[in-house]
């Protein structure tokens, strides 16, 4: 009987270790969600004609050259040609803004102009406005590596972000890890798993028909596990982006990619 | 505003059979969806989708509810004489989008 307790205590003590030892994907075995889509879903995104996330790259297009706000400035009045002056943006956000001493994301970026610089109302998350422009920009970066900033005031907020990753929520009980670091590559119902790189988004998700955010993914996830989402644009939210894009450091930006 | 994404070669071979291949933006809301308060979402979609080559139909398309949001067509046809495709599509609400695509058949 007490060798029982004894062997099941032991065994509750080595499941704790392995959660503590938990082990990153080496960098070598990332691969991008892309990777496990159906040959005609990747026909669709790698064809800019089919991929209907180009659709609000073109919206965004004309909000970049459009006037707005009472200062009636137009992104390109400050930036000048997003080609050039957006290339590789989308890949080292989010970053450290030290007027709100915190990190913020490439769409809270784009509202800080907004309401700063173009006196302009900010876009509400998830507006058509706010993921065309961030779209638009996302694409610039098309095909740069990931390259999180290496700033030390981003530090404590990368470490919160990768604690939230791997402690468990929601009335499943799971963390981000047990599918995505341990699981990845399997099946949940019909959906392979996938390793979750950020390098995508704004994407055009078949499923929602729509473009999304980041954000949204997540918060997809934690309905999933009936955990209760954070509000749009929350610092857990960001810091968590944060450490997914630290995550897939050197991986390659596919914005707007396309994801069943 | 509408958008859409056309793609025609914009040179062929007289007699060539070319792809074409065309993408609008639109919701494509089925009119079978409720909000939270069990209100119906009224349908809003593209019905008709025209294709003409040189002022002469050569595609057309019903659209019905159960197509995704933001609809693909692709189709092929014959390159016979350089000149202009148009694309138009019509829908609920008086939804219009026209686009034009020029083609050099030599």
């Amino acid at each position: 009987m007490t060798l029982v307790r004894l062997a099941s205590a032991f065994a509750l003590l080595s499941l704790t270790t392995a959660e503590l030892a938990h082990a990153e994907i080496p960098l070598a075995e990332r691969r991008s969600g892309y990777a496990d889509m159906a040959p005609e879903t990747k026909a669709m995104q790698d064809d800019d004609a089919a991929n209907p996330g180009m659709l609000a790259v073109l919206d965004g297009e004309a909000l970049w050259n459009a006037k707005a706000g009472t200062a009636a400035k137009s992104c390109a009045d400050c930036h000048g040609d997003a080609r050039s002056a957006m290339k590789g943006v989308a890949a080292r956000y989010p970053a450290f803004e030290p007027a709100q001493n915190r990190p913020i994301n490439l769409d809270q970026r784009i509202n800080l102009c907004r309401t700063e610089r173009q006196q302009a109302p900010a876009f509400p998350y998830e507006s058509r406005n706010m993921l065309a422009l961030s779209a638009y920009v996302g694409r610039q970066s098309r095909g740069e590596k990931i390259a999180p900033p290496d700033d030390a005031r981003l530090r404590p907020h990368l470490d919160a972000g990768r604690e939230r990753y791997n402690v468990r929520i929601g009335q499943l009980n799971l963390a981000c890890n047990h599918c995505h670091d341990d699981n990845w590559g399997k099946k949940l119902a019909g959906n392979v798993i996938p390793q979750a790189h950020p390098n995508g988004y704004p994407l055009y998700r078949l499923e929602w028909q729509s473009l999304g955010s980041l954000q949204r993914r997540l918060r997809n996830c934690m309905i999933g596990m009936r955990a209760e989402p954070y509000a749009y644009g929350a610092l857990e939210y960001v810091e968590l982006e944060l450490y997914l894009m630290w995550r897939a450091r050197g991986m390659t930006i596919e914005t707007p990619a396309v994801r069943p | 505003m509408a958008r859409a994404l056309i793609n025609v070669p914009a040179k062929a071979k007289r007699g060539e059979v070319i792809a074409i291949k065309t993408l609008v933006s639109h919701v494509m809301e089925s009119g079978f969806r409720h909000t939270n308060l069990g209100a119906v979402i009224p349908r809003d979609i593209i019905d008709t989708f025209v294709c003409t080559y040189n002022g002469e139909e050569i595609f057309r398309a019903q659209l019905a509810p159960a197509i995704a949001a933001n609809p693909f067509i692709a189709f092929h046809t014959v390159a016979t004489d350089s000149g202009k495709l148009e694309f138009k599509w019509t829908g609920d609400n008086g939804f219009t989008a026209t686009e034009i695509a020029t083609i050099t058949v030599e």
